[in-house]
Formats: structure tokens, sequence, C-alpha cells
């Protein structure tokens, strides 16, 4: 939020921050279990298909604060992008996430949700599972949780499959993840009908921390340090977490009942659209 | 030489106005038939696009139908251009076209004696796109129905989210899902009807977790694109995927159910609230 005024860059075009966002060496999930996490008891499962490993959760301490950790799980490694479907979950990943934030309700624990995939997996299973029903089911769902819910976009934020776990009381954004409807790639192509034209989608989208702020969809960014995160792991690690255990303050003076209210009144806020008369 | 091109426009201008063509069977039936059938081919069952308007007609009784929320329309926040002009342009010609002033109508009535709060997509309007005003429509229409005890039907055809109102699209489909949990929590019933086509966003959102999940016979319903999904598993899909057959057989929808007997499928079902 402050970069502005620390430094006279000049400011990051929107598909620069798209290709920070996709830097091979971009922190991810795993980045900031072993750094900022402690007593990770990793959770396996949705109890009806299989075990997503593109979507991972389980409980876990931050700063001395227990909560129920699940993220999309992206990978280094080609073997770990295999295995993990560069983070792109199926309808088993979402339905895992859904039962370990029932668990977090039954445990009364604060729930945090790592948001970091180019979108829900496209694929034939995935369509036959009921891929938009699990993430229709999660959006339904997430309104009503009775624990705090912190989400936090570190890298791609891609359409549904992001939101599928981010209907936070509180979103929080690294200064340069993106959060989008659509990938530029996939507007290019639809909208000016050449992928090549990414860097306008990208642009029209509005898809930068910056840009969500302005909006009124997320409530904080969290500043990356140098050229990026991929620059300072402990750094972005140590902010995150600074950021995270704030805002788990705020949220944990709320009622149960202040709380879905405010979750509700914060959905349906969003959005601007044309009141007539 | 003037005569004859002017013979032959008038002739298949009139062509045009008497024949409709089915574009599953591709047979020629006449308009007037078409119409009567409901835009449903007498031939093959292919269920042909509706307005909100007509769909609002076969579903309410006589003069009770009264439409809510209708001062909504869109906006450009964004201010979003793509090659073919502007969103704000887009929408204005879209409310010129089709006379309403958003891709969704709402309101309430009485179906066979049944009072209901409903929402009806139209995917004349920006291919019945998710925006803000679309979302801003379908939450107010569920907190009608949430303040009055009222059961509620969203009537879904749409191609997703609407890219031009970026995140903010994106960010409807937990807006009206929230209304949705509202519903469940106080234990007023949802009806979802997924007419062709509800994909992407929409299919993702509200349109997936009614209480009861019907649909029309032969309907698109799907997450991701045919083309997409051939792209990513690199190998041809089966006609049938993602229809609202392949739907029904995979556990997602409860009924297909044909135009000419939904309103009486959807008051049967109504006969049976109890609260
Ligand atoms: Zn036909």
């Amino acid at each position: 939020m402050t970069d502005k005024k620390k430094t006279k860059k000049p400011a990051l075009s929107a598909w620069e921050i798209v290709s920070i966002s996709r830097h091979p060496k971009r922190p991810i999930l795993q980045n900031y279990l072993s750094l900022i996490v402690k007593n990770f008891v990793e959770f396996h499962g949705d109890r009806y298909y299989s075990d997503d490993k593109a979507m991972i959760g389980g409980f876990a301490e931050i700063g001395g604060q227990k909560v129920m950790l699940i993220g999309h799980n992206k990978g280094k490694k080609v073997n770990e992008n295999l295995e993990r479907n560069f983070g792109m979950a199926k309808p088993d990943g979402y339905r895992k996430a859904l039962r370990l934030m029932k668990l977090a309700e039954r445990f009364n624990v604060p729930i945090v949700t790592i948001i970091d995939t180019p979108g829900a997996f496209p694929g034939l299973e995935a369509e036959e599972r009921g891929q938009a029903e699990a993430i229709a089911k999660n959006l339904t769902e997430m309104a009503s949780i009775e624990v705090p819910i912190i989400s936090v976009v570190i890298g791609e934020g891609g359409s549904g499959g992001a939101l599928g776990i981010g209907v936070g009381d509180k979103i929080l954004m690294l200064s340069n993840a993106i959060y989008s409807v659509i990938s530029p790639e996939g507007c290019a192509s639809i909208l000016w009908r050449d992928a090549k034209y990414a860097p306008d989608a990208a642009n029209a989208l509005n898809l930068t921390a910056s840009d969500l702020l302005r909006h009124g969809v997320i409530d904080e960014i969290i500043s990356e340090p140098g050229e990026g995160a991929h620059t300072n792991y402990k750094a972005i690690a140590e902010s995150a977490k600074k950021s995270v255990l704030k805002n788990l303050e705020i949220l944990k003076k709320l009622s149960i009942e202040e709380l879905i209210q405010s979750r509700f009144e914060k959905y349906s806020g969003m959005g601007k659209f044309s009141v007539n008369k | 030489m003037a005569w004859y091109s002017e013979t032959t426009t008038a002739k298949k201008k009139s062509k045009k106005d008497l024949w409709v063509k089915c574009k599953e069977c591709h047979s020629h039936i006449y308009k007037s038939e078409w119409e009567e059938n409901l835009n449903v081919c007498p031939n093959c069952n292919y269920h042909g696009s509706i307005t909100s308007h007509e769909r609002i007609n076969l579903l309410f009784d006589k003069n009770t139908f009264e439409e809510l929320f209708n001062n909504i329309s869109p906006k450009d926040s964004l201010k979003f251009n793509d090659l073919k002009g502007s969103y704000k342009d887009k929408y204005e010609l879209a409310i010129k076209k089709t006379g309403i002033s958003e891709a969704v109508v709402t309101g309430r009535g009485k179906i066979n004696g049944f009072n209901a709060v409903v929402a009806v997509m139209d995917f004349r309007f920006l291919g019945g796109s998710l925006g803000s005003g679309t979302g801003e429509k379908i939450l107010q229409a569920a907190n009608y129905a949430y303040d009055n005890n009222l059961p509620y039907i969203v009537f879904s055809a749409s191609g997703g989210a609407r890219m031009q109102e970026g995140i903010l699209s994106l960010m409807q489909m937990a807006k009206t899902c929230a209304g949705v949990a509202r519903l469940n929590k106080k234990n007023i019933p949802y009806i979802s009807v997924l007419i062709n086509p509800t994909t992407g966003g929409v299919s993702a959102s509200y349109a997936m977790v009614g209480d009861l999940n019907i649909s029309e016979p032969g309907a698109l319903i799907a997450f991701a694109g045919r083309r997409v999904i051939e792209q990513t598993i690199g190998e041809k899909l089966p006609d049938d995927f993602q229809t609202s057959e392949y739907l029904l057989e995979h556990g997602f929808i409860d009924s297909i159910v044909n135009r000419k007997d939904m309103k009486d499928y959807l008051s049967n079902v109504l006969s049976f609230y109890n609260r």
C-alpha cells in the first residue's frame, strides 16, 4: 500500500505483475509451511473419492496461534507439479477443503486459506464428479461457517478455483499476486480473438492487488520485498505471518453472530451497478 | 435484373418469417407451430431459447406476476474496452435490444396458486453473463424470499461471469451464494432450474446448489468449456458430455422436465412445502 511513497520506481504494469506472480522461483505454500508454520497436522481425503494433492490442509500453528490451514499446493519440480497438478484442484480437493473447514468449526479453530492456483482443473473427470457443484457448495457453506476465515492470495488467484476456498472475512493479498475472473490469456482469446493481447487484457481486467483494494474486494496488501517475493522468502513469510495474526486478532473480537452478519454484508456489498430513479 | 433480385429478397424474407429451422434436427417448422409449441421442436423435442418474460408468462398464473428490483442496471466501473469497443456501449445496446435492464428479471407471483419469488435469467442480455447488477438482483430476490418466507426459484441461462466487470463479476458468485446460504439456514426452499446453457461461474455458484436442481432436455450445463477440456486431455469428448441428461446420470440434477410441464411440476413440488 505504501510502495509508492517508499520508492520512486515507476509502477509495474499489470502484465509485469502477472509474470512475477507466476515466477518459477516464487514462494509456494510449501515454503510458507517450512518458514512460518509449526506443528502441521495434515489430514487427507474428501471421504468420497480421493485425496487431491493439489489442495492440502490440516491443523497448524502460526506464531503460537492454532488454525486450520488449507491451501492450493503448487510444486516447483516437474514431479511435484505432476503429482500436485500444478495446484489445479479437482472436486475432491474442494470437498476435502470443505470437510476440513467443517472440522475447524467443530473444534472452534479459525481458518486460514492460502490461494495460489491457475484455476480449478478443467478435465473430464473433474466435470464428471461435479467441479461446478463442489465449488458452488463451498461458496455457500463458507458464507455461514462459524469461525473466522482469513484468505491470503500468495500468487495466482485463478477464478472460481481460487474463490472456492476464498470466501474469507478478511482477504489479504501479496503486492505482486493476481486475482482474476479469467486468465489474461483466456480473456484475450475471447474478447480480443487472440491470446497475444494478454497484456491488454491483464490491464483491462483490474487483477492486481492495488486494483482489488481500490474496488473494495480485498482488505489488505502485504508488501513484497525488493523485486518480488522470490527475492526474499524469509521476509515475505514474516510479513504474511504478521498480517494474518493481526487480522485474526481483529476477527476474534467478534461474536459468532457479528462475524456471520459482517461476512454476509461484506459479500452483499461486492460489485458496482446503477440504480435508476 | 432489379425486378428479379427484389422479388427474391422479398421471398427470402417471407420464408424466414414463416419458418424456423431447428438447431438440432435441422427440420423446418412453421413459425406459428414452433411458437405454439413454446419454441420446442415438435420433431425432436429440442428446447430452443425463450425470453425471460415469455418464461414468466408460462410460469405464473394470469396477472399475478409482480416485477421487483427492476431499477438495477449495469455499470462500467472498470472502464473496460476491448477490440470491439466499450462495455458501456455493449450493455446500453443490450438494454435497447431486449427491453430489460439486466441479464435477469426478478419478481414474485403465483404458480397454480402457490406463491414464489423468482429470478429468470435472459440469455439475450450479454449472453446471460453474471455481472454486479445481475448478482445484486439475484441476491435481493433471495433476501425478499427470506424476509417473506417464500420459496425461491432461479432459472439460470448464462455463459458465466461477465468478464468486462473483472474481479467484481467473480465476487458475484460468492455474493449470490451468501443469499442462498441464508435461505438454507431459515429452511426456505430454493429451487434451481438450469436452462440451456448454464456454464462457468453461474454453474459454479447459485445454479448448482438448489435444494432441487431441475433442467430442461438437452441443456448444456458445464463448468469448463468443451474445447478447453479437449485440449487438456488431448482427446474428443462423448457427444452427450455436459448435457442435462449426462448430469442426471451423474447425480447432479433431480429431474429433466419438458418446458410445457414445468409449471405443473414446480407447483406440485411447492404443494409439499408445509411451513
Ligand atoms: Zn428438431
